[in-house]
Formats: structure tokens, sequence, C-alpha cells
């Protein structure tokens, strides 16, 4: 049998990952590009992780960098539990049900995917009808609107399923508040009702996450709706990370494909579960993979299975020069405008991206007239 | 290899095309530019520095570029970016080797939370460190300059690198970034030392980079323990004064001089302990360059090492 030394340099990250106890094969200027695309995706400290809990030993250059990512993927767990726990404080008198979402609900779960995980903001679901009671206590509190102007304030507040980004005035952290988890005008509705309703308690006093299943579908609807393709890759950890934990009960895989169809994300979960064990390998038993694909609308036509896999596949790799072919900027581009056509209906659409398009034109001569002042 | 044994050409082309791969004491970065200004202020102050191999792991990937837009023709700029992604908003196409210099030293600060980072000068003699953190304006650097110039030895002009398990400083011998009227001084204090064409209206006002001693360079593996931690002010006209500082005030102050005290949690502060219990601390004001080489030079034969 002849042992593979060297790995094809696009499949490095995906290798490490799925294989972690490969990494003390590698050859030096492997690990150089493993290094760059993993810090690029924003999973050097996971690496740092499956490094650790195999106990392997690597060179001295690339695990200073590995330590270095998990000194802050450590320092940021510890503050997501600190800020989650001021927000509770801050909304206590609102009486509102308070469910943490995506990364923070996994910290406050103690589930294994937040360990090595680096986070940007913290979200949270809220009833719709508390929604002003919710924003002001959190005004009292010190979190204020991320300056925006009135077009932006208007588009979230009447059609997206979120407040605009609020920032704690002293600390810097961003939240985003939602009270779905779908915007508005998108054609499908999962019911916040539902989800609160089915939401648990965490070890935390007063903070909630969703529903192991949940969670999961979320975290589904989150990586390829939302058309947010910059960690793609590492979403789709977290999604092969919940699988992998939740999966060990049955009940998850019984009542994941009938609560699917039940918050009409079947579609989300079909791409989910399609790429997990495409790109990670994630164990998915073969009975759900045959429910999903019975569920109406969730397997998309054959046609244009074959055009989301191309655009999937593409968007899923490393984001690092490394990792990419010549259509993956195309590839990243019609998936933010798919994104977009999920979100809304075309008429609102087309006035919402010419309305961008026109921003985004004047910011730049502003910005050009200044620099050249 | 070192730099100085490539030929213009071949720095060039390397620079324009793969990448120089330079070491710089713990670090390996590859530096991609086709700017005149960074060739030459590589070709010029990295001189003695060993290049790595092509197989060889590199910490960093920097490029100079022009940006993608007018600015790339009219009213120049440059974009310093790492690995792809541009930190800083573009600079002044003038100011590209000083960009180059402070890109290198954002890279340190903000990718290597395996060592607890003091905005600090460091130099060394007998194997003890004296580390001088300070804010910019308060002269450390010109007091690094000149001390290198009289015998001892740079480990660092801007970064501490402090070891979180055994407090020792690591080296990062670079160019000494000397300001306004520091590079006139360091000129007549140091006649023989090799400066960079000054730079002006920075960031930072005008920015000259001079080159580190051979020694210093040579000896880039070898790391120091901590010896003396000094606040240096410098204050025209003033004579020269050394104080002691209390361990609780130098802990404070050094606590506010690092990036990454907070990120590191008990880590840090374990580190900190170490390194201020085991230096001697003192406050120290000058005004003439002669006499505070003197007072150095007093304070490493009078201390008490083993």
């Amino acid at each position: 049998m002849r042992l593979q030394r060297h790995l094809s340099v696009n499949e490095l990250l995906l290798t490490a990952i799925r294989s972690p106890w490969k990494l003390v094969t590698i050859t030096m200027s492997e690990w150089d590009v493993l290094v760059r695309q993993a810090r690029n995706a924003n999973l050097l400290a996971r690496i740092a992780r499956l490094v650790d809990d195999l106990k392997l030993t690597i060179h001295p250059s690339p695990r200073a960098h590995l330590e270095s990512a998990n000194a802050i993927a450590e320092r940021q767990y510890a503050a997501v539990q600190w800020e989650a726990d001021q927000i509770a404080r801050a909304l206590a008198d609102t009486g509102a049900p308070v469910i943490f979402l995506k990364g923070a609900a996994y910290v406050l779960a103690g589930l294994p995917v937040a360990q090595g995980r680096v986070f940007s903001d913290i979200d949270i679901l809220v009833p719709k009808s508390l929604l002003p009671s919710v924003e002001a206590a959190l005004m009292l509190h010190g979190w204020a609107g991320v300056e925006q102007d009135a077009y932006d304030n208007n588009y979230y507040r009447r059609w997206m399923h979120e407040l605009p980004p609020m920032e704690h005035i002293k600390r810097g952290s961003v939240l985003d508040v939602h009270h779905a988890i779908l915007p508005e005008t998108s054609d499908r509705h999962p019911s916040s009702e539902k989800l609160i309703a089915a939401s648990v308690p965490t070890e935390s006093l007063g903070l909630r996450v969703l529903a192991p299943i949940d969670m999961l579908l979320h975290s589904a609807t989150h990586l390829f709706d939302d058309g947010e393709w910059d960690h793609g890759l590492r979403d789709l950890v977290d999604l092969d990370g919940l699988l992998r934990q939740f999966g060990r009960d049955e009940f998850f895989w019984k009542e994941l494909v009938p609560r699917a169809a039940e918050l009409e994300l079947a579609r989300s979960l079909f791409y989910a579960l399609r790429y997990v064990t495409r790109i990670l390998h994630t164990p998915i038993p073969t009975e759900v993979m045959r429910a999903v694909d019975l569920v109406q609308g969730a397997r998309p036509p054959d046609l244009l299975l074959m055009l989301m896999d191309a655009l999937f596949l593409r968007a899923l790799r490393p984001s690092h020069r490394t990792a990419q072919d010549a259509l993956t900027p195309f590839a990243r581009w019609l998936l933010y405008v798919r994104a977009h056509w999920l979100r809304m209906p075309p008429h609102l659409l087309i006035y919402h991206l010419l309305r961008k398009a026109l921003k985004r034109a004047h910011v730049t001569k502003k910005q050009d007239d200044q620099a050249l002042a | 290899m070192i730099v100085s044994e490539l030929s213009r050409e071949e720095l060039n082309n390397r620079l324009a095309g793969p990448g120089l791969r330079l070491r710089t004491g713990a670090f390996v970065t590859c530096a991609q530019s086709s700017i005149g200004s960074v060739a030459a202020g590589i070709r010029q102050l990295y001189a003695d520095y060993r290049l790595a191999e092509e197989s060889d792991f590199c910490d960093f990937y920097v490029r100079l570029a022009l940006p993608r837009n007018l600015r790339r023709w009219w009213r120049r700029q440059v974009l310093f970016s790492f690995d792809d992604h541009a930190p800083f908003a573009p600079l002044p196409y003038a100011h590209a080797f000083p960009v180059f210099e402070w890109g290198l030293n954002w890279c340190v600060s903000q990718h290597c939370h395996n060592y607890l980072i003091v905005h600090a000068a460091v130099v060394e003699k007998s194997g003890y460190a004296a580390i001088f953190p300070a804010p910019p304006g308060s002269g450390k650097s010109t007091l690094c300059a000149a001390l290198v110039n009289q015998g001892w030895r740079l480990l660092s002009d801007e970064l501490a690198l402090i070891d979180l398990v055994d407090s020792t400083l690591t080296p990062l011998p670079r160019p000494v970034s000397l300001k306004n009227q520091s590079i006139e001084v360091i000129r007549r204090f140091a006649p023989d030392a090799v400066l960079s064409r000054p730079v002006a209206d920075t960031l930072k006002g005008t920015v000259a980079h001079m080159k580190p001693p051979l020694d210093a360079v040579r000896r880039e593996a070898d790391r120091a323990r901590p010896g003396w931690i000094i606040f240096p002010r410098y204050e025209a006209g003033s004579a020269t004064k050394l104080g002691a500082l209390p361990k609780s005030d130098t802990f404070m102050k050094l606590a506010d001089n690092c990036f990454n005290y907070s990120l590191l949690g008990a880590r840090g502060f374990d580190a900190l302990v170490e390194v201020v219990d085991s230096s001697d601390c003192f406050e120290f004001c000058y005004s003439d360059l002669d006499e505070a080489i003197l007072a150095f030079d007093a304070l490493a034969k009078t201390s008490q090492r083993e």
C-alpha cells in the first residue's frame, strides 16, 4: 500500500478537519498553506483544538500560530458567556424569553462545536410582540443602534427579521436582535412561536437556546439562505459538529425531517445534509437522507441541483487564494444575489439593490472627494 | 544565504515575483512588492539578514502594492496587505518603506499571542534584558539606538516578546525607527550608523530607520532573561536621573503598555508578575546620551547577578 504523502493543496484544510491525525505527516510547505487557509476561514483555533485533543506533536512554527489563535478563541469563549449574562440581566424586567442563537448558543449549551470557535457578534431571538420593550431595555443598559441612514433603518424594521444591529457603547460588542429566523419578506415563515415554545433552558440562569433540532435547522438556513459566504466553510463545520453531537440521540434523527417540514426549512436541511456529507463526510443515517428527499420541495429539480452543486461546492471552499478557482468569485456573487432573491419578492429586490448600488457609488465618490481635499 | 548575497536584480525579482523570504528573529516573512523604495530599504537595512528556503514555513505573507483605483496613478498611494487582506487604509506612496516596517510590527502584535507582547524596546547585556516600555515621544527608540551603538545588543526597538512559560525575551531584531529630531541626534551620536533616507510627513512625523548592528542579527536566536524594567523620559536640559520605581507601579505601567495582556487572562498576569519580580525597576530621565550610556553601563556592572 502506498502512503499518499502529498495532499492536494485545496484539500488541506478539509483533510485537517476530517482526519486531523494525518497532520503529523504533512510537510512544512503544507503547514504553510494550511495555516493560511485556516486563518482565512476562521478555523485556525479549531485546528488547534483538534491537534490538542489528539496530542499531536507538530513543528514549533505552525504550533505558535495555533496557540495564538487558540488564545483568542479562549478569550472570546469567556467573553461570550459574560456578554450573554449581561444581555439576560438587561432584559430580565421585560419578561421576554431570551433565546440565544448560533455561536453564543453553542457556548451556552456547552456544545463541543463551540471549542475553538471565533465570534463576531451575538444573536438573540425574542417574541415580536415584545420587541419594543426589548429594544428600550437594551438602550437603557448601554446598547445603541449602529449608525444607519433612514433607508437602512427602515429596511431592517419593515422587511427584515431583526432590528438594526446594536452596539454596546462601552464594550463595543455587537448584538443582533431577531424576532424570526427568516425575513418578513421571505416566502417561507418558520414559526417563531413554535421555535420559542420548544426552546430549552441552559445551565446559566435565564439564558435559553433553541432545541437541538431547531438549532441545527437554524444553522442550516443561516448558511444556505443568508448569503454570507465569507465563513461558509466554518458554518459547515458547525453543522457537522452539531450533527455528530445531536446524532447520538435517536430521537434527533426521527424528528429532524418532520420538524424541518413543519418549519418550512426542508430545502435548507436538504442542502445541509448534502454538503456536510460530501465535504466533511459527516455520518448521516441513510433513512434520513431518503426521508428528506421525499419531503415536498426539499430536493431541487435535477438541473437546478447541478447548478447549486457548482455554486455551493465552490463557495464552501476555504476563502483563500490557494483553494479557489477562476469561477469562485462569480459563484459567490450569484449566491449573494440568490440570498436576496430568497429574502424578498422581485419588486422589492430590484428597488433594494438599486438603492444599494447608488449609495455605494455615492459613498465612493464622497470618499474620493474627501481624500483629495 | 543572506540578503546582501543577492544581486540587485535578483532581490527585485524575488520581491516583485514569488516574494522575498526574510528571517527576522523567530519569524519568517514573505514580502512582495514592486515598489522601488521598499526594495531599496530592504537592500540597505536588511543586508545581513538570512533568507528562508522555498520549503520553509512562512509566518507572514505581506505585500505592498498600489491600490486598484484611481490612486494608482494620481496622487499615488500604497496599500499594505496581509495574505490578501488589507488591515489599514492606503497611505501616500512615498511612505512605502515605513509602512512596510509598521506592517511587520502589526503582523507580530496581531498574530503572536503565544507571547505576552509589550510595546517596548529591549536591549541586552551579559544575558540580561533591559526593557523600555513607553508611549511614543518618550525617547525610547533614541535611547535604544544609542545603546546598541555602544555595546548593548538590540532585541527589538518596538516589541518585547515575553515567553509565557519561562518569561525569557525572544529577540526580534529589526531596523530601529527614529523620528524627527532623533534622526539628527543619532547621526551625531553614532556617525557610523546606517540610516535610511528620512521620509517626511508620515503619521509619526519624519521617520528614518537605523540598520541594526550585525551582532544583533547574528544572535537573533539568543534569548535574554529579564534584568531591568526602565521607563525612560527624554526631557530637554534635564540632568541624568535614575530613580527606583516600586514593583507594584511597574506592574501597572507595564500592563498598560501590553498589546495582549487582557486577551491572555491569567497566563498574561503570571508572565508579567514573573518579569517584574525578576527585574530591577526604574524611572530614567535624560537629555544627554553620553551620560545616559554611562549610567546604563554602571547599572549593568553594579547589578548583582550571578
